[in-house]
């Protein structure tokens, strides 16, 4: 709370200081404005930059930093040998958070004054009883070396913040002076703030690169936990997937995989066809009245969300299936969700993600290789077949593979329309898991982030990563290497 | 030349009869070619249509609840005595079926069940805390008989919508095929009505045992949250890196790399966007699970490729003789870009983002791993700060839990969830069109 008020008091004496700027710039040129260097206003906007910019981006980073610090120091409170076989440190930490959280709801409810809640001893009374009457649940009782820990990260968390606030606040009045006492009518405002102003640009854009490096490290780092718990070799080669948080799990990846190739491949299959026939007639035979009506049309299924195809497949589209291939016709089908259910809608949603690819990249083939064929006495269909689409086909293998890396990595279709049960089947009426359901089921729920069951995700999400971005990578050079060959 | 043709014509000169029938050929295939095209589209249209078909057909009755009309005295000594035991609401419950056992004998409908108990599982568990609501709201009214309209049971509900039959309920221990003959009776003469269900739209969720109660209402704010957080961050932060991308970046290896990034960032699975939320918000930052400004936060990181490739987009349709004219006339580079190009590019840039805004109020994969899901949002924010931080979940999170659940019930509900989700990505989509044709312009 206290961090918010300093943020909002900084933002009011930095708006204060803009207005504050602009007027003693205009006075320090006596009230004429052409004796400035820059007009008033970029004098008040360098006061504001200057007081702003460098407080928050200071506390911006004390915050991302201050609970690693805290962290660090209280592990080290405690001892290695207070830590039980079968536990590890961090799940102790997690418990010390648990308890610290506690506290502090504790002390908001009105339970405990600030003093009690420091000088609690766990030898003289119930921490978890207590703390269950403001209802913070705790799973076991509050060891005493955890209950000081607690208190140790709260004391420190309290002074973290106090020193922040102070830290930014000096920051932000010395901004303000230093910026203010610049105003003069020779000082090149303008120049100072856009500077300013492209370094926020170029700060802005290098967010991109920030989430990516993001997303690596956060697998990578609980993948490589992971793979401390759980050898490598059995993740990628085991044919056997059987999770249970009671401990002995097998986590082979190789069933997973089949089923989210099984369920791209049928997806691919009912999308390619249709799409690439679909972008082939919109382009080159449909009349502009066809071709504005079903192209908007057919995009609209692109536009839907991917939780109503779940839905549609695990409420329309796999009780359909279940009347005709179960168990009163030909009994292929045991239940619902199948890989034929999750392929069939995947393929569905991936239609006007190939027509419209398809559709650009037919687009891009010179009229001329058209005209040429065409002269030469080839009917409309053959110039298609034999000149326009194999002059597109990089294109269109492209775009083929960004279908399959958004089918690969589609969630909610097979969440809802797959199954739960990872098998290795060739039988497309099966119930199959894929790689995203498994990521989903591992980390929803209670479980505890340092079990191998839950970590497994992570290595899983690694996995999937690695094929898509190979997949796009390529994609995109392949896309990239046609489009030069025509422009 | 010769050798070429002698394969296809063996006298050197064409043949009327084969020439005619090859045209023919030729001809059938162009025509089959263009029967695929048309066939391929017609499915894909079909297919559209099977989906709309389905979510209107299954989602309606969602817009529909089954309400029963009951008059009950209220009684300033049950009240109190109902006020004073330890389960509350149980006494309400008890006066509730005795008015309605009364109401039922007054009326003299035929039914096998005399126990007022029994009599009572046509109305949803919710009636007794909704009159107890009333009771405590309304002191005044005891001593009156209030008419009340109680939720009945989702049983009941599903029957006169069809959804129930006698067979179904033959296996269920909640209601017998006797409690239908007598919602026959009371539907006749108008104590069991059917009419519009606000809250559905503006109600919260309810637990497993009470889908006739679930509403949607909570998870919408905790999806508005959400998306003022994506526009907040995504549009300044999009628009800002496209104008550096665009304008300002040196070609280098580190503006390559940026852009390589963005490219590849648009086409990784949201799921790992979830991933990248659990780990850095959560587990790192010790943020609030299940949280909107979380949600916010990841959704944001998601969209920001899809703000940026379009911003980029509008900035480049500016044509440079813009740019020009105002360096011409003493602007330096960014008073040429931000007074001059900007504004120009802004409706572009707008319809961007609605579109990416749109891409973000329908994803659900994310919102899975970041806790969203699994969360009854029964409770409505009290105030902004809460409603930033208080774990709630969001709309399609919330379809998500309802087709979950065991009862067809909720399946109803999860229906009709998508079609207010549809209407709200149709409107935003429909907005981000009509932008574009009224401040599109043609250079």
């Amino acid at each position: 709370m206290l961090v918010f008020w300093v943020f909002v008091s900084i933002l009011i004496v930095a708006a204060a200081g803009y207005f504050l700027g602009r007027t003693r710039a205009l006075s320090s040129a006596g009230g004429d404005i052409r004796q400035l260097h820059s007009v008033p206003g970029y004098h008040g906007t360098n006061v504001f930059l200057f007081t702003a910019v460098p407080s928050l981006l200071v506390m911006a980073i004390w915050l991302l930093v201050q609970p690693l610090a805290v962290q660090n120091a209280v592990t080290s409170m405690i001892p290695a040998d207070a830590v039980p076989a079968g536990s590890s440190m961090s799940i102790i930490m997690a418990d010390v958070q648990r308890v610290a959280d506690g506290l502090d709801t504790a002390i908001q409810a009105g339970a405990m004054t600030e003093e009690q809640a420091s000088s609690l001893d766990a030898a003289s009374t119930d921490v978890r009883e207590r703390l269950a009457k403001v209802g913070v649940a705790l799973a076991g009782d509050v060891r005493p070396e955890v209950l000081k820990a607690a208190q140790r990260y709260r004391a420190l968390t309290a002074t973290g913040s106090l020193s922040l606030a102070i830290v930014s606040v000096v920051l932000a009045l010395g901004g303000f002076v230093m910026a203010w006492r610049q105003i003069a009518p020779r000082f090149r405002a303008r120049n100072t703030v856009e500077a300013f102003v492209k370094g926020l640009l170029i700060a802005a854009a290098s967010i991109a690169i920030l989430t990516t490096v993001g997303i690596v490290l956060s697998l990578i780092f609980n993948t490589i936990e992971f793979f401390g718990l759980y050898p490598a070799t059995d993740f990628f080669f085991g044919l056997t997937w059987v999770p249970s948080f009671g401990g002995g799990s097998e986590l082979g990846i190789l069933p997973l995989l089949w089923g989210t190739l099984y369920i791209s491949f049928i997806a691919l299959a009912v999308a390619v066809p249709i799409g690439l026939m679909a972008a082939i007639y919109l382009s080159e035979y449909a009349s502009p009245m066809v071709r504005n009506f079903a192209k908007p049309l057919l995009e609209v299924l692109a536009g839907i969300p991917t939780i109503v195809y779940g839905l549609f497949a695990l409420l329309t589209v796999g009780p359909l299936l279940l009347s005709v291939f179960g168990d009163n016709t030909v009994g292929w089908m045991q239940a619902g969700t199948a890989v034929m259910t999750a392929g069939l809608v995947m393929g569905i949603m991936l239609i006007p993600f190939v027509s419209s690819l398809s559709d650009d990249i037919i687009n891009a083939v010179p009229q001329a290789m058209r005209d040429g064929s065409l002269g030469l006495g080839a009917t409309h269909s053959e110039t298609i077949k034999q000149v326009v689409l194999p002059a597109a086909l990089p294109g269109i293998v492209g775009a083929i593979l960004l279908a399959a890396s958004r089918a690969i990595g589609e969630t909610m279709i097979v969440v809802l329309g797959a199954g739960a049960a990872a098998r290795l089947s060739l039988n497309p009426f099966d119930a199959m898991t894929t790689v995203t359901a498994k990521i989903v089921s591992q980390l929803t729920g209670d479980a505890d982030f340092a079990s191998p069951e839950a970590l497994v995700a992570f290595a899983l999400g690694m996995t999937l990563f690695v094929i898509t971005l190979g997949l796009n990578i390529l994609a995109l050079y392949i896309v990239r290497k046609y489009r030069e060959q025509y422009e | 030349m010769t050798d070429v043709t002698t394969g296809l014509l063996p006298s050197g000169r064409p043949n009327a009869d084969e020439t005619a029938k090859r045209t023919k050929a030729r001809n059938a295939a162009e025509a089959r070619f263009k029967l695929y095209g048309i066939v391929a589209i017609a499915i894909g249209l079909f297919f559209l249509v099977a989906l709309l078909f389905s979510i209107i057909t299954n989602g309606v009755g969602a817009f529909q609840q089954t309400f029963v009309k009951v008059s009950i005295p209220l009684n300033a000594e049950q009240i109190a005595a109902a006020e004073k035991s330890v389960v509350k609401t149980s006494k309400y419950r008890a006066m509730i079926e005795a008015a309605l056992a009364d109401k039922i004998m007054a009326a003299g409908y035929k039914t096998e069940f005399t126990d007022p108990r029994k009599l009572g599982d046509i109305l949803s568990s919710s009636a007794a805390a909704q009159l107890r609501e009333h009771v405590l709201a309304n002191p005044g009214d005891a001593g009156k008989t209030i008419d009340f309209q109680f939720l009945a049971s989702s049983r009941v509900d599903g029957y006169l919508k069809g959804r129930v039959t006698r067979a179904a309920l033959a296996e269920d221990k909640n209601l017998d095929a006797g409690h239908l003959d007598l919602v026959d009776q009371m539907k006749a003469d108008g104590t069991v009505v059917k009419h519009f269900n606000w809250d559905f739209i503006t109600g919260s969720d309810a637990s497993d045992s009470r889908p006739e109660q679930a509403g949607i209402g909570v998870s919408m704010l905790g999806s508005l949250f959400m998306m003022l957080v994506v526009l907040f961050l995504a549009l300044p932060i999009g628009v800002a890196a496209s104008i550096y991308l665009e304008e300002f970046a040196p070609q280098n290896r580190w503006t390559d790399l940026i852009e390589v990034n963005i490219a590849n960032l648009a086409a990784v699975p949201s799921i790992v966007f979830g991933i990248l939320g659990l780990a850095a918000f959560i587990q790192f930052a010790n943020l609030p699970q299940s949280a909107p400004l979380v949600g916010g936060l990841v959704l944001t990181l998601m969209t920001l490729p899809t703000i940026i490739i379009s911003t980029r987009a509008s900035l480049k349709a500016v044509p440079p003789s813009i740019r020009e004219g105002a360096l011409g006339i003493g602007a330096s580079k960014m008073q040429a870009v931000f007074h001059h190009v900007l504004p120009l590019a802004m409706p572009g840039i707008l319809t961007g983002t609605i579109i990416g805004l749109a891409q973000a109020l329908g994803e659900t994969a994310p919102l899975l791993l970041i806790g969203m899901v699994g969360f009854i949002a029964s409770n409505y924010p009290d105030g902004i700060a809460d409603g930033f931080l208080h774990p709630n979940s969001a709309m399609p999170a919330q379809i998500f839990e309802w087709a979950k659940r065991a009862d067809p019930a909720f399946y109803e509900r999860a229906w009709g969830g998508i079609i207010i989700l549809l209407i709200f990505l149709a409107i935003m989509n429909i907005t981000a069109i009509i932008l574009r044709r009224r401040f599109e312009r043609r250079w």
